[in-house]
């Protein structure tokens, strides 16, 4: 049987705007991922621990607060604390990001950014394309160490 | 991670492995049936509580909110919420954790090192759970959680999955879903040991726990003890005291709940009741009881699901080639299963 892929998706901190995270939380399980949602005002620690507790293969977090690049390396730095692994985790950012600070993200760790507007298919194809490559890339560093 | 390293890991309190020896198991990999093996001797010591209800009667709050109490009692609490997967397409959306409560506490549910909790698709099964829900529970069980509430999906009427692994069903209503034509209407509300009417605070609350109440002593045994009551205990009946006399004749007269969930009110008196049902059934022996009837069905399942899958994948059983004879009305069915069983126990060595 093949493993189903879940996908945890998140809002971080003070930011009450989930009509985005809820929509794309809606297309996903219709694409046929095992989606967990958040709620709202989930601080990293918390999203952190949800990740590892539900072993999810996906955290998409959605933020339109502009704390982005405070909030996203924490939640990836408590999911190592906590015992995860997020280079085997695909880590999606989603909401009100500018785009010269893409780069920053991917920097720090982010496999992907999606902003408005984006079609819905475009975040799905990547979650199935990322998730296996990234437990491929995640298993041979492993085994290198 | 390594079958060895996980049930080390669940064995030691590490959470990390116990997330992934769920997936394992919840993805039928073989991984997971090793592990499952290993860690069954560190098993049945957990009270194992099971939610259910209609749709958006409450449950993953009142699930909460009972986590809430059970960690002021100094109880370890697993949790396993399991919500439909769509028979369409596979995914699901799983919303039951997010009704833990977070920042509006200052018991941090989600970051309580005595508290896990997992998310699980039905994956197109019907009955209230999802396939493998019992061997999440095992798992939590192995892992050292004193109380695992089990949550299902938004049950129908006849869910009734959850008495396949719950010591204690908690069956949640709330007000205004029907007549007491509906609450005696057979299955979910033939399985409570408790039953819970959550939104009190709303109109017609009163009327669904009057109609419980009189459901519930619509029972056998019940009805003798109640004919024997005379004009002068009319009191009683108002009061309820009658319903602990007839506990004494019967064992166990499930409760009547009121709950506003969201608010906290109600929970400490239902957290008392599960721990009384516990007792109860620990003391009477039937908890035991339940515990061996489940298991039998379970081995029972298992070596169908065993036989089933030998006979599609092993063809020295010439399962295919009976079907064809049958089809050819060469041999009739029931010959046909006679030989195959004949077969299958020879290639065993029985």
């Amino acid at each position: 049987m093949e493993k189903k892929i879940r996908v945890l998706v998140a809002k971080v901190g003070l930011d009450g705007h989930d009509r985005g995270a809820k929509v794309v939380a809606r297309f996903l399980r219709d694409a046929g991922f095992e989606v967990i949602y958040t709620g709202l005002h989930r601080t990293p620690q918390e999203v952190a621990m949800a990740a590892v507790q539900e072993d999810v293969d996906v955290v998409g977090i959605s933020l339109h607060s502009g704390a982005h690049m405070a909030l996203v390396p924490k939640v990836i730095n408590y999911i190592r604390e906590y015992g995860g692994d997020p280079d085997e985790i695909v880590i999606l950012v989603g909401g009100i990001i500018p785009e010269d600070e893409f780069d920053d993200l991917k920097a720090m760790g982010v496999d992907g950014v999606f902003i408005p507007g984006t079609p819905i298919s475009e975040i799905i194809d990547f979650i199935k394309e990322m998730v296996p490559k990234k437990k491929e890339q995640a298993r041979k560093k492993k085994a290198v160490a | 991670m390594e079958v060895e390293e996980i049930v080390e890991g669940i064995l030691l309190g590490n959470k990390r492995a116990l997330a992934r020896g769920i997936t394992y198991v919840e993805n039928d990999f073989p991984e997971g049936k090793e592990v499952m093996k290993r860690i069954y001797k560190h098993t049945g010591r957990a009270h194992v509580v099971g939610i259910t209800g209609f749709p958006g009667v409450g449950k993953s709050t009142t699930v909460s909110k009972l986590t809430q109490e059970f960690r002021k009692r100094g109880k370890k609490v697993g949790i396993v919420a399991v919500d439909p997967g769509s028979p369409f397409t596979g995914g699901a959306l799983l919303g039951d954790r997010l009704r833990m409560d977070g920042l509006d506490t200052n018991r941090q549910l989600w970051l309580d090192p005595g508290v896990f909790f997992r998310s699980m698709s039905s994956r197109g099964k019907a009955g209230g759970l999802a396939a493998k829900t019992g061997d999440v529970v095992r798992l939590m069980d192995a892992f050292g959680f004193d109380v695992i509430m089990v949550e299902t999906v938004g049950a129908g009427q006849s869910e009734v999955d959850i008495i396949e692994v719950a010591d204690t069903a908690i069956v949640v209503l709330m007000p205004e879903m029907g007549d007491d034509i509906q609450i005696n209407k057979a299955g979910i509300l033939e399985i409570g040991d408790i039953y819970v009417v959550n939104k009190a605070d709303l109109g017609g609350a009163e009327k669904t726990e009057k109609w419980l109440k009189a459901m519930l002593m619509m029972d056998q045994e019940a009805v003798e003890i109640l004919s024997k009551t005379t004009h002068a205990d009319e009191a009683a009946v108002e009061s309820g005291e009658i319903f602990a006399r007839m506990k004494k004749g019967k064992g166990w007269i499930p409760p009547v709940i009121k709950t506003i969930a969201d608010r906290g009110e109600g929970i400490e008196e239902l957290a008392n009741a599960i721990e009384e049902h516990k007792r109860f059934m620990e003391e009477s022996g039937l908890l035991k009881e339940r515990r061996a009837r489940r298991l039998s069905r379970e081995l029972f399942d298992l070596i169908m699901d065993e036989i089933k899958e030998r006979l599609a994948t092993d063809e020295s059983l010439g399962f295919r080639e009976m079907v064809d004879r049958v089809i050819n009305n060469e041999i009739d069915p029931h010959t046909a299963v006679e030989q195959i069983l004949k077969v299958l126990i020879k290639e065993n060595g029985v």
